[in-house]
């Protein structure tokens, strides 16, 4: 599998505190990597750098072999890398379906349309498929401000998915949703993103999410990579036990 | 702003659109002239307030949109003074609607890149340049005594004086019912919908991959436009025309009338123009010297009963079935968008 995301040796510190220390990364395509890691050892630090966030002190991000360092996040979307938020960024006042149209008409470069309407047919029909993957069946015409969290974490990653991403980053994507929940939401999420073959990136708090989905697991610390490997050796590695789950402190 | 964004772009169905228009066309000539010329300028003024709206949208409050009515307004203004050989109404609101769009064009690559409280400072700044140099440039522009704008003819054809005031009401009437049409084919658009998008939500707009500032900029444009068209329009109408226009009354007079009348449809801006000019028809009449008083607490009941605009009251008019027993609130919010 070739690389489509790499990052290398890339730094950014926010005064004294180093967010990012000598980060150099390879993302395989299609691979599915969970990022662990304490609260500030710079997970989402990590994504906010590569979606073009936050521009990193030292190093290079390169998207297929092109230096997209200094790029502006709408213009990473564009060349393929797709994020979704920890606090779900959505249109609240819209419906669920409108939220995926406007996403669709961004995807197919016809955002600035100003005669034909948002609502074609065929446009129409595309959302509804997308949204059916995530399964919002039934709720396509609810208004998002009434959208339970976990609906309002999938509905952000749908989005994200209707760009057609080859690299999508998800933030926490099961953060404020309930116990019983997660994995329905982690279920749907992985379905889509294994089906689809795009390459997948999530930061995660959740150890038994990230044993279950993950190909392999990232351990962040103080901005440095602790560990780096398959979900059960990176579990089983008794530093990352200490570092992440506590165990022996 | 939140809470005075219209809750839908709402039209009423194309029946009764088309028993409204024919009302307007039909009784037009069994009323007094006096209320034919207030509706002529209502409208005219309207399409200014449209622009403004189509802004509001987007969370975006212009207080200097005087900026664009008299820049319409002088550019055919000017012309007729320069002895521009065609005076015929079309050729001249044209001609104020290319400088108020070129004046947008320019003006909009600094607003577009602002927010809040400095955009709205920053469009009142340009519109009093404007109304500075419209001032003391008085070589060109007569100054406070205004240009005169006397239109020898309408789309080619020369009116009679007794039908004048008459022929004007059906040449704003055509063009504001055209320009309706177009804001509200941007509003059912995908350029429509990201400023609905930019209210919401910037940041998700940005990493969907559109431009935030070139959305801004591009419905801009047509809200200058539509101030350009305005001030064009009631140039012709009132045939004369003064610096005020850019003063930061008559712009802070569109955002009045763009609250008074709501967001909630592009018909909006007209009905609370008309009711505007209305009121203060009647207030200046009652009361000559507070008037200003009247329309204020005009004003403050609509904020109090109808805080969505007047328009909002159709809305729940619209929208309340018979032996429906939901709290009139949740009924609102269930039932709030165009489907």
């Amino acid at each position: 599998m070739g690389v489509v995301l790499e990052t290398v040796a890339v730094s950014r510190s926010f005064g004294a505190v180093k967010a990012a220390d000598n980060l150099s990364l390879r993302f395989a395509e299609g691979q599915v990597v969970g990022i662990v890691g304490p609260n500030g050892s710079g997970k989402t630090t990590f994504v906010n750098i590569v979606t073009g966030y936050v521009k990193p002190t030292h190093g290079r991000i390169l998207f297929r072999d092109r230096d997209i360092t200094r790029l502006r996040p709408r213009e990473v979307t564009n060349l393929g890398i797709a994020r979704s938020f920890q606090i779900p960024q959505l249109y609240t006042h819209l419906t669920v379906l409108e939220n995926m149209l406007i996403a669709l008409s961004v995807q197919e470069r016809r955002h600035w349309e100003f005669w034909r309407p948002l609502r074609l047919d065929g446009r129409v029909e595309a959302a509804l498929r997308v949204l059916d993957q995530f399964g919002f069946q039934d709720g396509a015409d609810q208004r998002v401000s009434t959208l339970p969290e976990g609906g309002r974490k999938v509905l952000d990653v749908a989005l994200s998915f209707a760009l057609q991403p080859s690299v999508l980053l998800l933030d926490e994507p099961t953060s404020g949703v309930s116990v019983d929940d997660k994995f329905g939401v982690m279920d749907t999420l992985m379905r889509v993103v294994k089906e689809s073959g795009v390459t997948a990136v999530f930061v995660e708090h959740d150890m038994d999410v990230v044993a279950r989905y993950a190909d392999r697991v990232l351990v962040f610390a103080e901005g440095t990579i602790l560990a780096d490997d398959r979900p059960e050796a990176v579990f089983a590695n008794p530093a990352v036990r200490a570092h992440v789950l506590g165990e022996g402190v | 702003m939140k809470l005075l964004y219209g809750r839908g772009w709402l039209l009423p169905g194309r029946g009764w659109l088309l028993v409204g228009l024919f009302l307007l066309i039909a009784v037009a000539p069994f009323i007094p002239g006096w209320l034919v010329f207030l509706l002529t300028i209502a409208f005219a003024k309207g399409l200014v307030v449209l622009g403004v709206v189509l802004l509001l949208r987007g969370d975006l409050v212009s207080f200097g949109h005087g900026l664009y009515y008299a820049a319409g307004a002088y550019a055919a203004g000017l012309a007729l003074r320069a002895g521009l050989p065609v005076r015929d109404a079309a050729v001249l609101v044209l001609l104020g609607v290319v400088v108020s769009t070129a004046l947008a064009a320019i003006v909009g690559l600094f607003l577009a890149r602002y927010r809040g409280i400095f955009f709205g400072m920053l469009s009142v700044a340009f519109s009093m340049i404007l109304y500075s140099l419209l001032l003391k440039l008085y070589w060109l522009t007569g100054g406070t005594d205004g240009l005169s704008v006397r239109v020898s003819s309408i789309f080619g054809l020369q009116p009679g004086a007794e039908y004048l005031r008459l022929a004007q009401y059906y040449f704003v009437l055509a063009l504001t019912v055209g320009a309706v049409y177009v804001a509200y084919r941007l509003t059912a658009s995908p350029l429509g919908y990201l400023m609905r998008a930019i209210y919401d939500n910037e940041i998700r707009v940005e990493y969907m991959g559109a431009s935030v500032r070139r959305a801004i900029y591009r419905t801009y444009l047509l809200s200058g436009a539509l101030g350009g068209l305005g001030g064009a329009l009631t140039a012709i109408t009132v045939g004369h025309i003064a610096p005020d226009l850019a003063y930061w009354t008559v712009s802070g007079e569109f955002v009045f009338v763009a609250l008074l009348g709501g967001t909630g449809s592009v018909l909006a801006p007209l009905l609370g123009s008309v009711v505007f000019e209305f009121v203060r028809n009647y207030a200046f009449k009652l009361s000559p010297y507070t008037w200003q008083l009247l329309l204020g607490s005009v004003l403050l009941v609509v904020i109090l009963f109808a805080p969505g605009g007047l328009w909002s009251i159709f809305e729940r008019l619209a929208r309340r079935e018979p032996g429906e027993t939901a709290p009139r609130k949740e009924r609102r919010w269930a039932l709030s968008w165009r489907r």
